[in-house]
């Protein structure tokens, strides 16, 4: 009864140890976001909020929720009212599975750094993920506007379409750590990181985490300049809130799978391995920043033809080449 | 089996916590002045015209239909791709063949123009 109570004592602390990091580690990817693109903009960024702006998420956190939330007229209500919570909560649900840091030993018991190291925690993943697709096309269909309807679908066929090659990506990732879980996956890449060994499958993967964040360049259900906002332009308060948070905890998420299934987890010399994989993390971060800072927005066709007649072709034939490559290695 | 998916209703269970909590605290604390204009869709400032449901192009439709048909083959591959070593040659093959006759539709699909976007 009570290695229950300690088990269930560990996950809470484990829980809450990591949505606290989560948390804080999306609110400030929004100011590093903001410092980076405008230092590369020529501009200072945001400045006026602590020293060197640190303040600013506060301050953001403050504003979103002080502001006033309203469901316009006529709109879907309860679509509405749900759909940036969707966002939300799939992106912090997928935290559970990703292992960040080697089994730790504590008052002689093998604590292992993940929440819940599921056997099925790559099929947890993309089903979990593909939720997500819901608040944005929710959000676009219920705000009664045409621009969030515009958005919403736009969304839905973008996120879907590079959901595939997403999926077939990782087929070899699986084929080489030959296990659905993560911990095993990060434990196959003790030698040599997947992204040397397949590194068609890191490219496939890493342009469909982008465009299933809706960054830019395939941030074309939010189109600023042309939709406003896309799905999320008649939201207000909090619920936008939701959105914007969503998204970064989304990047955080995006971030650790690559480094998960590609980057080799917290594999790494010298250094202790949460750090080695907070760096890993933090860089791919830092990726789609600097990305975000130097493309511009493909147009709708492109991004098709990019998903389903590029990448999806592509993904196919990799599987089928590292599926001989293995067997013929024996 | 308990062992392994309380955790996961452990973060379910916050996660909806966080999402609700902070829409129902906001909701608490922020100011609310209604009026008509600001309930209104927004169109560039100026009221808005027709229905906002509009139509919209057939092609999203036919990504969703492909969608569903490739999506399945990817769950088909996901036990082949853990077993694939025991297997062997025979599961390959197999596979490849399962994976030429979808691409023989996807093929399809593309000459018929399913995937063109102008």
């Amino acid at each position: 009864m009570s290695d229950m109570l300690v088990t269930l004592a560990l996950i809470l602390g484990k829980l809450l140890f990591i949505f606290g990091v989560v948390l804080f580690m999306a609110a400030y990817l929004v100011l590093a976001e903001r410092k980076i693109l405008g230092r590369m903009q020529l501009r200072y960024g945001p400045n006026r909020v602590g020293p060197f702006g640190l303040m600013q998420p506060l301050a953001d956190v403050i504003k979103l929720l002080t502001k006033e939330d309203f469901v316009p007229a006529r709109a879907d209500k309860w679509l509405f009212l749900i759909a940036p919570g969707i966002t939300a909560v799939t992106a912090l649900l997928v935290f559970a599975v990703i292992p960040f840091g080697s089994p730790l030993e504590i008052f002689g018991r093998q604590v292992p750094l993940v929440v819940v190291d599921l056997n099925i925690g790559v099929l947890y993943f993309l089903g979990v993920s593909s939720m997500a697709v819901y608040g944005v096309v929710l959000g676009g269909w219920a705000s009664n506007s045409k621009y969030s309807l515009l958005g919403g679908v736009r969304g839905l066929s973008q996120m879907v379409s590079y959901e595939l090659s997403l999926g077939l990506s990782l087929v070899p990732v699986i084929m080489m750590a030959r296990s659905f879980s993560l911990t095993d996956i990060v434990m196959a890449q003790q030698s040599i990181p997947f992204v040397l060994l397949n590194p068609v499958a890191f490219g496939v993967f890493f342009i469909c985490v982008l465009a299933e964040s809706n960054r830019i360049p395939f941030d074309l259900p939010e189109a600023e300049n042309e939709l406003v906002g896309g799905f999320h332009t008649e939201y207000s308060g909090m619920r936008f809130g939701l959105f914007f948070v969503g998204e970064y905890i989304n990047m955080v998420v995006l971030g650790s799978l690559v480094t998960v299934f590609f980057l080799g987890g917290w594999n790494g010399p010298w250094l202790p391995p949460l750090l080695w994989f907070l760096f890993k993390v933090l860089a791919v971060c830092a990726m789609f920043i600097w990305i975000r800072a130097s493309m511009p927005r493909l147009r709708y066709d492109q991004l098709m033809n990019l998903g389903w007649k590029i990448l999806l072709p592509l993904s196919l034939v990799n599987i089928l080449v590292t599926g001989a490559v293995l067997l013929g290695l024996g | 089996m308990l062992d392994l998916y309380l955790p996961i209703i452990v973060v379910i269970g916050i996660a909806f916590a966080f999402a609700i909590g902070s829409v129902v605290f906001s909701r608490l604390v922020g100011v609310k002045r209604y009026s008509e204009l600001k309930m209104s869709p927004y169109e560039c400032g100026v009221p808005p015209i027709g229905n906002a449901n509009e139509r919209f192009s057939v092609k999203f439709y036919l990504v969703a239909v492909a969608f569903i048909v490739f999506d399945v083959e990817v769950a088909f591959l996901y036990p082949w791709a853990i077993m694939f070593k025991q297997l062997g040659w025979y599961g390959a093959i197999t596979m490849g063949i399962f994976i030429f006759v979808l691409v023989i539709g996807f093929i399809y699909d593309w000459k018929k123009g399913a995937l063109e976007w102008e």
